[in-house]
């Protein structure tokens, strides 16, 4: 008998939680195919598509999007090429430091980021990068790089040299080898690091916004914060079209790398004591 | 590119000598120079950068932006003694105890342990939610909350009353959006930990006639303790840096009602374009996210990195 309460007491106490949970989101989902969308999520009988029809013009929606792949992109390729080959001496070759070195990576992936955005500014503004995007992708890239080597590292030790030895007897060096063997092999680990690094910069909002200096360049980030801090005059609808629009890709790929991302929840993984 | 074909790590027999010394330290240093040039001069170099300034007026307007000048401590005496600037430690103080280490972890733990032996819809639907709230974009989970919380928003007319919870209660309101938004990580973590608690440990004690409270405090907690820290550890860090979900949902306001450190110090560098002020609270918030991130290191003692 207990064990039936105690049953119905967990269900109940997730149903409330997953209500909870669920309160927030109701509004984008509704507010986004009501013609007449308020602050409020209303439950109406109208269904309409209008508001995606009037946020899909070139300067709302589609260039901000436009930036935001190119800047997540560039990152997150360039990211994957960068710390794909640091990982690779630190996997393969016993050197001296390795270790500080490691931990130095994990200990940088702790330092608020929020924080170097205003000695990069000032760096960047006197050197004359405030405003380029190649500038800020690179700085993008140096600060997803610390936790992106520890994964590439991790998936890296898992392709096992004895395969390697094999072009290294056909006179393969490290970059034929790299590219040949351990690349294909490693190529679920590469994509996890790419997917989790796009998502990552998909959803930045501060560095471009500082940053950047013109609207043509913002991401969808900081174009759907414009969009709605102009309290007052804000067509409620048409931002949660947007909001719909600019956080699907996320959940996409998401779902997509979900099942290998899952392990990397567990500490007695790759980092243990 | 030539160096790409060096001999293999196999065959390097050489004594320690000139070229193949050189052609050793080429084999690792060669694939690891984009990643150090750029983690220098990125990361390095604006960190050591806010070091200088800090201790400069710099400014980006008017005379102190052409020739700035060394001030000392002047940036720091002026920080501690500025209501702002502790006002604005206080609600991260606040902020982080509150969303972070109460909220997410707690409501993480509590639901990873709710859905231990559900059935698959219970658990797809719930993890759905959750991470749903995680995978959004930061500026949308505010837009979210924002329309939630508004005078005219969902929150009032479910409950049928009317209240600016915004500007009632700004400090509420960015740590309830913060724990919605981060909830998951914590629920993911406690889900892996709990997935490795050997079962026959815990139906041991239940046969012995330990309560499920029992059960909880004394076997299962004590088991998973190192997730625990790792994981106050992990979103203390991401939570005290914390800066695009309060700024987009009050702006720090109303006036510094929820001014966190993160946004005292966009004001100070962004809005007055005090540099120099500004790169003093980042190196504070530098100093901070280091402590704590050498006690993370400590706590998850890495084996063989």
């Amino acid at each position: 008998m207990t064990r039936i309460a105690a049953r119905g007491a967990a269900l109940l106490s997730l149903l409330v939680i997953t209500l909870a949970f669920l309160g927030p989101f109701l509004w984008v989902l509704l507010a986004s195919v009501q013609p007449e969308a308020t602050l409020s999520a209303a439950p109406t009988l109208t269904f309409s598509l209008d508001n995606f029809r009037a946020v899909l013009t070139w300067e709302t929606i589609i260039l901000p999007l436009i930036n935001s792949i190119v800047i997540s992109g560039s990152t997150a390729l360039l990211t994957v090429l960068v710390a794909g080959l640091a990982a690779y001496p630190l996997s393969r070759y016993q050197l001296r430091y390795r270790r500080h070195f490691m931990l130095t990576l994990l200990f940088t992936t702790g330092l608020p980021v929020t924080a170097i955005l205003v000695p990069v500014y000032a760096m960047f503004f006197r050197f004359n990068l405030y405003g380029s995007v190649p500038a800020m992708v690179l700085f993008l890239t140096a600060s997803s790089l610390p936790f992106s080597i520890w994964m590439m590292k991790n998936f890296m030790d898992g392709v096992p040299v004895s395969l390697e030895e094999a072009a290294w007897v056909d006179g393969a060096g490290w970059m034929q080898s790299l590219r040949a063997v351990v690349g294909p092999l490693m190529a679920p680990g590469i994509a996890v690091v790419a997917i989790f690094v796009f998502v990552g910069q998909w959803g930045n909002f501060f560095a471009p916004f500082v940053l950047l200096d013109t609207p043509e360049k913002q991401p969808a980030a900081v174009t759907i914060y414009t969009f709605f801090s102009q309290y007052g005059q804000v067509a409620y609808g048409q931002l949660a079209a947007f909001s719909v629009l600019y956080t699907a890709p996320a959940v996409v790929l998401y779902v997509a790398v979900n099942k290998y991302l899952a392990g990397s929840f567990n500490f007695g993984g790759s980092v243990k004591g | 590119m030539t160096v790409a074909t060096a001999p293999s790590p196999a065959v390097t027999g050489t004594p320690a000598g000139g070229p193949a010394r050189r052609r050793r330290v080429l084999r690792w240093l060669l694939p690891m120079a984009p990643a150090l040039a750029l983690l220098a001069l990125f990361l390095a170099g604006p960190i050591l950068w806010s070091v200088y300034i800090a201790f400069t007026n710099e400014t980006l307007t008017g005379s102190a932006s052409v020739n700035s000048q060394f001030v000392g401590f002047d940036n720091f005496v002026r920080m501690f003694g500025d209501p702002n600037f502790v006002n604005s430690f206080l609600l991260t103080f606040v902020f982080v105890i509150g969303s972070a280490v109460i909220g997410q972890n707690t409501l993480g733990l509590i639901i990873a342990l709710l859905q231990r032996g559900r059935g698959r819809v219970t658990r797809s639907v719930v993890n759905g939610v959750v991470i749903g709230a995680w995978v959004m974009p930061e500026i949308v989970a505010a837009a979210c909350w924002f329309s939630f919380l508004a005078e005219d928003g969902t929150l009032n007319a479910a409950l049928g009353i009317s209240q600016e919870w915004l500007y009632t209660a700004p400090m509420l309101a960015v740590i309830l959006a913060n724990v919605w938004r981060g909830t998951a990580f914590s629920m993911l973590v406690y889900s892996a930990a709990l997935s490795e608690v050997p079962p026959d440990l815990v139906e041991a004690a239940a046969v012995d006639g330990a309560s499920p409270w029992r059960r909880l405090v004394h076997i299962t907690l004590p088991l998973i303790r190192r997730s625990i820290m790792s994981n106050l550890m992990l979103i203390t860090l991401q939570t005290l840096a914390s800066f695009g979900l309060i700024y987009a949902l009050t702006g720090g306001g109303p006036g510094t009602a929820s001014q966190t450190t993160p946004l005292y110090m966009y004001e100070q560098a962004f809005r007055y374009f005090e540099i120099g002020y500004g790169s003093a609270i980042a190196l504070v918030m530098l100093v901070i996210g280091a402590l704590f991130s050498l006690v993370y290191l400590r706590l998850i003692k890495v084996e063989d990195a």
